[in-house]
């Protein structure tokens, strides 16, 4: 099971900006490299991700063989009301990974 | 004497290598990029916390025979093992011999949950050595008791020539810290904040892991994962470093 890591400021203030980080624990695999043996290591990425605020997709990310290995992730927000930030992702092995955060909005 | 031994002799280079300790002691961070360092300081960013995060679970998820977990006798460890990994490689008289905090972790998976041990660089014994609450705590190992043998064994291999670039450790460490090697700035070789996260590895990875890179580098024979030469080194490196913050895990290019 790969981890994932959310972080929401404690409270927001209504309308105002706010960050959302993302670490999800992945090996990032190219699907370029080759191992000790000269075999080639396939290729092993988180392909979607996606945040959903109160229903809606407030945030998404298609990502590529060119990302480093454990993607972090930051973008800004605006919210109205407190609710429950959820990211949830997915590999081309089709496995899935999903992360919540509670955010306080004041 | 033939000529060729009097050129022998001449390019004769010393076996054991002497240079000043240095001082004042500095960290591996302190030699890494402002980037870096942020990395490293950052709580949520660090991408060695993910490891930190699953050693949490793994505390006290029940394992072995006797399913127990590792909370059953050590309770929160928070409290319990604050500092404690700061005091490894250690001489325990209860296993009669010598540990680093793997061996340590290892010896009471066997003993007491009655499990199998964990491999070196497993996620889960990294998680476990990650997760060991030793962040900000000085290196403190004691080298008492077979420690001191193993200290010295540690300091002669620590000095001594090895490799086809035939450099000791000191070498670069001792005489050269602070000087650029490559791209990099060559650090003063102390175990602090060790496991950490190496961009190279794109992972966590143990000291014995970066032992052993220096190793390669030096284009040695590698001691294998647990070999007596890595422990002692790993014991002499806690002496050298004595006093000095870790704040594992760490973040290293």
């Amino acid at each position: 099971m790969l981890l994932g890591r959310i972080q929401v400021p404690p409270s927001v203030r209504r309308g105002e900006a706010f960050e959302v980080r993302i670490l999800v624990e992945h090996p990032m695999e190219t699907g370029f490299r080759r191992d000790m043996n000269g075999q080639s290591i396939p290729v092993y990425i988180v392909n979607k991700l996606s945040c959903r605020y109160a229903g809606y997709e407030v945030f998404s990310a298609e990502l590529g063989t060119g990302m480093s290995a454990n993607p972090y992730m930051a973008f800004f927000a605006v919210a109205e009301s407190s609710g429950e930030v959820a990211v949830e992702w997915s590999d081309d092995r089709g496995a899935t990974g999903r992360v919540t955060a509670m955010l306080n909005v004041t | 004497m033939s000529l060729s031994r009097v050129l022998r002799s001449a390019f004769l280079v010393p076996l054991v290598v002497t240079a000043q300790t240095p001082q004042p002691l500095k960290s591996g961070i302190e030699f890494q990029s402002a980037d870096v360092r942020a990395l490293q300081a950052d709580a949520f960013g660090n991408p060695g916390m993910l490891w930190v995060e699953r050693g949490a679970a793994l505390w006290n998820a029940p394992r072995g025979e006797r399913n127990i977990s590792c909370a059953s006798c050590h309770g929160d460890a928070t409290a319990s093992m604050k500092g404690v990994a700061a005091r490894y490689p250690a001489f325990l008289a209860s296993l009669g011999r010598v540990a680093n905090v793997e061996q340590r972790i290892n010896a009471c998976v066997v003993d007491n949950q009655k499990a199998v041990a964990l491999p070196y660089e497993s996620p889960e014994l990294l998680a476990l050595t990650a997760f060991r609450q030793s962040r900000g705590q000085p290196i403190a190992a004691r080298a008492d008791g077979a420690a001191a043998a193993l200290l010295e064994e540690g300091a002669r291999i620590y000095h001594r020539r090895q490799g086809q670039l035939n450099l000791a450790c000191t070498s670069c460490h001792d005489a050269s810290w602070g000087r650029t090697l490559l791209n990099e700035k060559v650090s003063q070789g102390h175990p602090a904040d060790w496991p950490a996260y190496r961009f190279e590895w794109q992972a966590l990875g143990s000291l014995e892991r970066r032992l052993r890179a220096c190793y390669f580098g030096v284009r040695a024979e590698l001691p294998p994962y647990g070999s007596p030469d890595l422990l002692a080194l790993q014991v002499y490196l806690a002496q050298r470093a004595a006093g000095l913050v870790s704040d594992p895990p760490g973040v290293r290019r």
